[in-house]
């Protein structure tokens, strides 16, 4: 199962808005949680009480500074997770084909039982997004939560991912990719969405929606024309002599 | 990369084995009987070696099995299928030298061409691997190849080709280390293509997603000092080639002389091998601010 | 190519799904605990909740791990080492019952002050004053006071409520949002879920603070302001609006005091207070006559720019001396640019955006609406510009002054309770004057004389003895802190071990860690708790504590009363209280256990609420005893559904009346809990639409709010520009009065109660500190942690398992520091080591780390290796409950003049590269001993190996 598909019926995946992540770790939580009960085996947690506590986690958020040429340091909080890509090279290194690429949605996954815990395809992700679970010895990477999206035994509106449904500020968007009349695809087009990593030929199928222009860029003496700054009040006899006309025209 | 002792023991014993292999295959020393045993074992004993030392490696190894479907895609598969067709077809060979005293010359040479294809899989293994931009090049496999030619060609005893061919692999050596250490710059991989936020500006990890450590950095997050990697560098290349070549060549042939070229040669493609890891960045070091 | 693997998409997710409200944070989110083979396995958000509307934050998500913590107590337990050291011996319940029994009895009965009771960040403080008022000690409060304080009663006095609990920002309308001074803030996920909805539409986001974390982040402007300083900025911001005359006059005179007329008499005994007729009630002057009538007078015209004389008197209305004051160049940008770190360009430009987008992009509901004058207005017209702000404005010691300053702005640009501006949330608006005033009378074994705290409206509701001296333990509502409407609980310890102003007998905790992160000068708190007298008996002679996880506090207790975790008890989020209400929804909430408390092998936990109603039964105290003795309530449930505050009246509101047929009103419901639960856990009941805004003044608002049960009459005040009750207390500190404050006191007193906002340099600044002190230093909480509780949290930690003294580049190449390097930081207190960051987003004065993530060896079930005692710090060691002194002979307590809020945030430092680097953070301190454990190694589903 190596072998990439050559053409998917869907592409579905996660779009994330940097304009609009907080950095809460909530969508990190709760994709711990779900995965932990769910898909294979759970996400374990070694030393989790001692020195060096170290956990599987299939999403993590970074957070980084941006320094402009003029204006003030940016912040940018940074959720990544599998980005499901069409041209997977964590696919097509697995020996044991358990890593495979799903033909009806895009959608990457590792067929626990047949994996042998070699490492490679966590090498091969140029974006860390497989980690080996230290106490079962297999690959776990995010299945953009393939258990609830088609579950019966959830609510209509719930079928989304765990990190989607619970994103306070509504960060994180799934959908369909491939359909250009998508939500998804909509938003993508219209805030300008971009790749990770584009040289690296991955073809990522999630998208990550550039932070909008800050307003502090603007050097300080410049003002906004919308903004035009306060001029007093002109009229004869000053703020009171205003203020008494004013009153007198409520 | 984390030099992850498994891996760099059995790709520098298997190797040397499946180097041995390509020599014997051709041919090369031409000795039949228990001789022909004993290079035979030690071969098969590199190669299995190294096989198992990899298996160590696996956190599933009772699954491995597994591993060999994926060879119309996967090179790790098509190494575990190469290494196997290589060891059945060299088993009937060796048999044939050391019981009949006779050297079948066609599965000779099938045994030395899986052998040298099953090297090439290993080295494609790393090559192929862009988010390494140090491996991703064509001196990796050269490199491999180099060394398991040279490696067996010492072994096998072919003196004036191992001198040869171990000046090669230093050539190719100095070129693979100077090439990777501009790698990285040139993949054009930065912390601004993988955020993404290169057109607001210099980027820069202000916090991690955890403070714990995790798998990723564990595995593919490895800084090795620099002085620490020059000395590295000269010891490799010195006992891995050019003592031993000249060893090769100044000395009158001998099994001392022969034993001795040989561990220095292990020895200093060991720290070549360790090096050839702990250099490699991965991109993924950049979502940590480290490469 | 092989085939694809077949793959159940849809696997069963649980047996079965409870739902009800978390506690991993006092935002008080509804949730869904999915239950599977009767355990607890997954917890998500509630999408029918008011509060959170299905999400869920981090915390929340990791709720199933702080329910299965190694650190949980197990059974109650008496200390047997000395205090200090963690040693504790398991006893049953009986027995912890009969001891906290025996010491509190006597107490009762001879001096009940000598019981000092306060609680932490609970959320029954209705039910724990209550119990504390039936005692009869005056030494009760929450942990307000270290809090927010600053921020509740600068809203309550100015407007009937301010962020938070009290109200809200109108997000769907809003155009322009300000905030100042939030790294995370109580209403956790409403904020995140707000800001959210204005970026899909767009609107614009202004982030007032030091540092550009978290919603500064995202936020489409900076104003990397100098700590300490926002007041000014505000003024600024204030003086360009009038300069400009953009400010809503309409909406001053109507529902302002900004026409109230001042006496302006310079020689009059009553300068400064109102004009009012002979039945008190404030008079304005009517432009149409020239006349002072009653300010609600319907018809008329109040005046703002004129004043007029009466019984020889010169008065003049409020808004004109707010002119007079804010007009001055000394509140022009350029006269405050420097100090707050802000370029004068930056603050007219802010300023001109906050004028166009009120007064511009106005926008108007078509939705008529009567006020309580019986005017009918046939829009609702609004300003879309609105504030929110925390404790960056409140933690310092002008924060109360500041934050007024905020709700001044607010109301001067007409966006309170507008549509696009702040809104209220029931049972808020409330005013000052609706509010209890505090008490404090005691006679042995009788209730207190009423609640314990509440708005003082002059020096005759402060909290005195006869003799004048402080009748509470913590010393609030004295003259050093008048309007300490929370409490101090900040100085209940230092107080305490000082004997003054008395000594106690039992100190009783519940839910705070007072021996680490919620105390100023930590280490000194420690001695304190475990000093002993010339007999060599502790100074502090009892300790009782309710923790239900083995924190730093417990070490310090004699007896450990244990509590569940808040999926295994009953609890009540009630309209008395913190309630979860909406802008548009009065609701409360319940928790309810989702699973039974086991704890096997052990005696068990006990929800705290039901243990103080067993030991108030034990002592008999009126309420919780029926006539003949016998316990009045079998547990707190029962209490929740059968308790009536007033006829009618209860902690809940939903589903009253024997069929639950009423809501608000009604007779108890035995049904009621149930009703709850099958409603998801809370209660809600919409504000009818015509009553959305203009609640203060909106006939259809009070009207609702009667038949709710909120209040038992209608209402309708104006807001306070300018503080009365604040120019009482001045008048007091001028010799003016009955009241008058001791010496010492009057020329703070006279600065700090102005009754018009102002700013003065925080107290912890002057010429000296910035020399040798030139760094601000500053706490901020993490999103994924809570404050000490979430480092037991197997999933969390991993997020905040240490922190680092972030500070900018500069910084730290003028110090010759570089990442991973260590740095000693020092206050007028004291050093600390600890590891340093570069954050270059920041304002260059600032250093700034996380707040609580440093831990004590040995407590919390951690191995005593762990990076939280380790590479973990608090910076609470360099901060002290009182300022170094200053040459008159004093300390001055480092909290605010007006209510005395702990003043975190005014902390000055200045760094040191540390070399060679520790091994550790310093100060070390020896570790406790650990009353559970040892926690499991590896962890994997349900907590468990
Ligand atoms: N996740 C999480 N949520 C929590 C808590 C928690 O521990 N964890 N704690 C809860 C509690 S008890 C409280 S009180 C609230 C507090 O919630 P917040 O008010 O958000 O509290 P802090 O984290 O103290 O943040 C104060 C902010 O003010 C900034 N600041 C400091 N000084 C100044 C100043 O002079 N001017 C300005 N403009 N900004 C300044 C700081 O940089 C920081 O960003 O959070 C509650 N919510
Ligand atoms: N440097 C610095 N220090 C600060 C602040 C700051 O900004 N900077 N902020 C201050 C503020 S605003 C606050 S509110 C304080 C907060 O400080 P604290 O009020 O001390 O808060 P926590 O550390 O969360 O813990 C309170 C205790 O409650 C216990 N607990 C948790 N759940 C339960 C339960 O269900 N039942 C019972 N009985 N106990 C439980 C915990 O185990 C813990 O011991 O910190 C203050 N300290
Ligand atoms: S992000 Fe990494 S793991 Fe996911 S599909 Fe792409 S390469 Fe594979
Ligand atoms: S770790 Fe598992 S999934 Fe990854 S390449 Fe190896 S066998 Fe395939
Ligand atoms: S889609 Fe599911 S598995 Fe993937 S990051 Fe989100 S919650 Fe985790
Ligand atoms: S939950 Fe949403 S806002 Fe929070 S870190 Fe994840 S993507 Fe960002
Ligand atoms: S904000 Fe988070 S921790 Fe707080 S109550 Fe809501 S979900 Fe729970
Ligand atoms: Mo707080």
């Amino acid at each position: 199962m190596t072998s990439l598909p050559e053409k998917t019926e869907r592409a579905l995946g996660l779009v994330i808005d940097l304009d609009t992540c907080v950095g809460c770790h909530a969508c990190v939580v709760a994709c711990k949680g779900w995965n932990t009960e769910q898909y294979g085996a759970p996400l374990s947690d070694m030393d989790a009480y001692g020195a060096a506590p170290e956990g599987s986690f299939l999403n993590r958020i970074h957070t980084f500074e941006v320094t402009p040429d003029a204006g003030p340091v940016a912040v940018v909080h940074f959720p990544k997770s599998c980005l499901h890509c069409t041209d997977a090279p964590c696919v097509t290194v697995c020996p044991t084909g358990a890593s495979y690429k799903r033909v009806e949605d895009g959608i990457v996954l590792v067929n626990e039982s047949d994996c042998i815990g070699c490492g490679l395809c966590a090498w091969a992700c140029p974006y860390g997004a497989r980690e080996m679970d230290a106490a079962e010895g297999v690959m776990k990477k995010c299945t953009l939560c393939v258990d609830r999206i088609y579950n019966d035994n959830l609510p209509e509106e719930d079928r989304v991912p765990a990190c989607v449904r619970t994103c306070p500020a509504g960060a994180r968007h799934f959908g369909d990719l491939a359909d250009p009349e998508s939500a998804v695809s909509q938003l993508v087009a219209a805030r300008d969405g971009m790749d990770l990593m584009p040289e690296q030929g991955t073809a990522p199928v999630n998208k990550y929606l550039p932070p909008r222009p800050k307003a502090d860029q603007a050097p300080d003496g410049e003002i906004d024309v919308l903004a035009p700054l306060l001029e007093p009040v002109a009229e004869p006899g000053g703020f009171l002599g205003w203020l008494d006309r004013a009153l007198g025209r409520l | 990369m984390h030099p992850a002792p498994s891996i760099i023991l059995f790709t520098t014993l298997s190797g040397l084995g499946f180097g041995l292999m390509i020599w014997m295959g051709l041919g090369f020393p031409g000795v039949t009987g228990w001789t022909a045993f004993a290079f035979a074992a030690l071969a098969c004993g590199l190669a299995g070696g190294g096989l198992v030392a990899s298996t160590f490696h696996l956190r599933h190894p009772e699954r491995a099995l597994k591993a060999f479907s994926q060879w119309r895609s996967s090179w790790l598969s098509r190494e575990g299928v190469l290494s196997v067709a290589t060891l059945a077809a060299f088993a009937p060979y060796a048999a044939e030298l050391w019981l009949y005293d006779m050297r079948l010359a066609g599965l000779g040479w099938l045994v030395a061409a899986l052998a040298l294809a099953t090297v090439l899989a290993t080295s494609m293994i790393y090559a192929q691997i862009r988010a390494v931009p140090r491996w991703h090049h064509w001196t990796t496999p050269a490199l491999f190849v180099l060394h398991a030619l040279a490696g067996g060609a010492l072994l096998a005893a072919q003196t004036y080709v191992a001198a040869l061919l171990l000046l090669a692999l230093g050539g190719v050596q100095i070129y693979h280390w100077r090439k990777g250490d501009i790698r990285f710059r040139e993949a054009g991989t930065t912390a601004e293509t993988a955020t993404g936020l290169g057109r607001m500006g210099r980027v820069r990890l202000l916090e991690p997603p955890h403070t714990g450590r995790n798998y990723l950095l564990r595995e593919m997050v490895h800084v090795v000092g620099r002085r620490h990697a020059e000395r590295l560098r000269l010891i490799s290349l010195a006992a891995g080639c050019l003592l031993p070549a000249f060893l090769l060549s100044a000395l009158p042939s001998g099994h001392l002389a022969a034993g001795i070229a040989v561990l220095l040669h292990l020895g200093g493609v060991l720290a070549g091998r360790w090096l050839f890891f702990a250099e490699a960045e991965h991109v993924v070091g950049l979502y940590y601010g480290r490469r | 190519m092989g085939q694809q693997p077949r793959l159940d998409t849809s696997p069963p997710v649980t047996d079965e799904i409870r739902r009800t409200s978390c506690y991993m944070c006092a935002c008080r989110c509804g949730i869904n605990v999915h239950m599977k083979d009767g355990a607890v396995r997954y917890i998500e958000g509630n999408r029918d909740h008011p509060v959170n509307r299905g999400v869920l934050c981090a915390k929340g998500s990791a709720g199933i791990m702080q329910h299965l913590s190694p650190a949980r107590l197990r059974a109650p337990l008496r200390r047997v080492g000395p205090r200090g050291s963690g040693q504790f011996e398991e006893i049953s319940w009986d027995e912890a019952l009969k001891t906290a029994t025996d010491w509190l009895k006597p107490i009762r009965e001879t001096a009940p002050e000598k019981l000092a009771f306060f609680t932490g960040r609970d959320q029954s403080q209705s039910f724990t004053s209550w119990w504390a008022q039936s005692f009869g000690t005056p030494n009760y409060a929450a942990h307000g006071g270290f809090c927010s304080v600053n921020m509740a009663a600068a809203g309550i006095y100015t407007m009937g409520g301010a962020f938070w609990e009290f109200g809200q920002p109108d997000w769907e309308r809003t155009k322009l949002f300000m905030l100042f001074g939030v790294a995370e803030d109580h209403d956790s996920n409403p904020i995140k879920m707000g800001l959210g909805r204005l970026k899909a539409r767009g609107a614009k986001i202004i982030g007032v603070n030091p540092v550009r974390s978290v919603y500064n982040a995202v936020a489409d402007e900076w104003v990397g302001i100098t700590p300490g300083t926002d007041g000014l900025f505000i003024l600024a911001l204030v003086h360009e609006l009038m300069r400009a005359g953009r400010i809503d006059l309409d909406y001053l005179i109507r529902y302002t005091n900004a026409p109230f007329l001042v006496n302006c008499d310079p020689g009059s005994e009553d300068r400064g207070l109102f004009l009012r007729d002979d039945e008190g009630r404030p008079l304005v002057r009517d432009r149409a006559t020239g006349r002072a009538v009653l300010w609600d007078t319907p018809g008329i015209r109040p005046d703002l720019a004129n004043g007029l004389e009466t019984g020889g008197m010169a008065y003049r209305p409020v808004f004109q001396l707010m002119a007079e004051r804010y007009l001055d160049p000394a509140h022009a940008p350029d006269a405050v640019a420097a100090r707050c770190g802000v370029p004068a360009a930056r603050i007219r430009r802010i300023a001109a955006e906050l004028a166009r987008v009120a007064f511009e992009e106005e926008i108007v509901i078509e939705r008529p609406w009567t006020d309580w004058k019986g005017e009918r207005h046939a829009v609702m017209r609004g300003r879309p510009v609105s504030f929110h702000a925390m404790r960056g404005i409140s933690a310092h010691s002008n924060g109360f002054q500041t934050c007024r300053a905020l709700h001044m702005l607010q109301i001067l640009l007409g966006s309170v309770e507008t549509p696009g501006g702040f809104r209220f949330k029931p049972p808020y608006p409330k005013p000052p004057e609706a509010h209890p005033r505090p008490h404090c009378r005691t006679r042995p074994g009788t209730p207190l004389d009423g609640p314990h705290l509440g708005y003082p409206m002059s020096p005759d509701d402060l909290a005195l003895t006869p003799e004048g001296a402080p009748a509470r333990i913590d010393k609030a509502f004295t003259w050093e802190n008048p309007l300490s409407a929370h409490g101090l609980m900040h100085m209940v310890i230092s107080n305490a071990h000082a004997g003054d102003p008395y000594r106690i007998d039992t100190l009783f905790l519940y839910m705070a860690n007072m021996a680490w992160n919620s105390s100023m000068n930590t280490a000194q708190v420690m001695r304190m708790l475990t000093d002993t007298d010339e007999t060599g008996d502790y100074v502090i002679p009892r300790i009782i504590y309710s923790d239900a996880y083995a924190s730093e506090m417990v070490a310090y207790a004699d007896l450990i009363l244990p509590d569940t975790t808040y999926l295994e008890r009953h609890d009540c989020i009630s309209l008395l209280d913190r309630p979860i209400c909406e802008a548009e929804a009065a609701a409360d909430a319940i928790r309810w256990p989702v699973v039974e408390p086991e704890r096997p092998g052990h005696a068990g936990v006990r929800g705290f609420q039901s243990v103080l109603l067993d030991l108030g039964a034990r002592l008999g105290l009126p309420g919780m005893v029926t006539e003949d003795g016998a316990p009045a309530f079998a547990d707190y449930a029962d209490y929740m559904v059968h308790h009536e505050r007033r006829p009618g009246v209860g902690p809940l509101a939903g589903w009253r009346g024997a069929e639950g047929e009423s809501h608000g009103r009604g007779a108890p419901n035995p049904r009621q809990i149930e009703r709850y639960i099958e409603n998801g856990g809370f209660w809600l009941a919409h504000i009818p639409e015509e009553a959305h805004y203009f609640k203060p003044w909106n006939r259809a608002y009070q009207d609702w709010a009667v038949k709710t049960g909120l209040v038992d009459k209608p209402a309708p005040y104006v807001f306070n520009l300018y503080v009365e009750p604040m120019r009482r207390f001045q008048r007091a500190a001028e010799g003016l009065g009955r009241h008058r404050p001791p010496e010492h006191l009057r020329d703070r007193i006279a600065q700090a109660m102005d009754p018009l906002p102002i700013w003065y340099p925080p107290f912890s600044e002057d010429a000296a500190t910035d020399a040798d002190y030139p760094l601000h230093a500053l706490t901020q909480r993490p999103m994924a942690m809570y404050h000490s509780w979430g480092s037991q949290n197997a999933w969390l930690r991993q997020i905040h398992g240490r922190n680092p003294l972030y500070m900018h580049g500069r910084l730290m190449a003028e110090h010759g520091l570089e990442e991973g390097d260590w740095a000693e930081v020092t206050s007028p207190h004291g050093t600390i080591t600890v590891p340093v960051a570069r954050m270059d987003a920041l304002n260059p004065h600032t250093v700034w780390t996380w707040n609580a993530i440093g831990k004590r060896k040995g407590a919390w079930a951690l191995s005593e290796d762990a990076p939280e005692a380790r590479e973990g710090f608090l910076l609470n060691h360099l901060i002290h409950e009182l300022l170094p002194p200053k040459g008159d002979g004093l300390r001055w307590a480092n909290s605010d003049p007006v209510t005395g809020q702990a003043a975190w945030y005014d902390l000055r430092v200045r760094i040191a590269r540390a070399d060679p680097p520790p091994e550790e953070c310093r100060p070390v301190f020896p570790p406790v001993a650990s009353p559970v454990g040892p926690a499991p190694r590896n962890v994997r589903r349900g907590g468990t190996e």
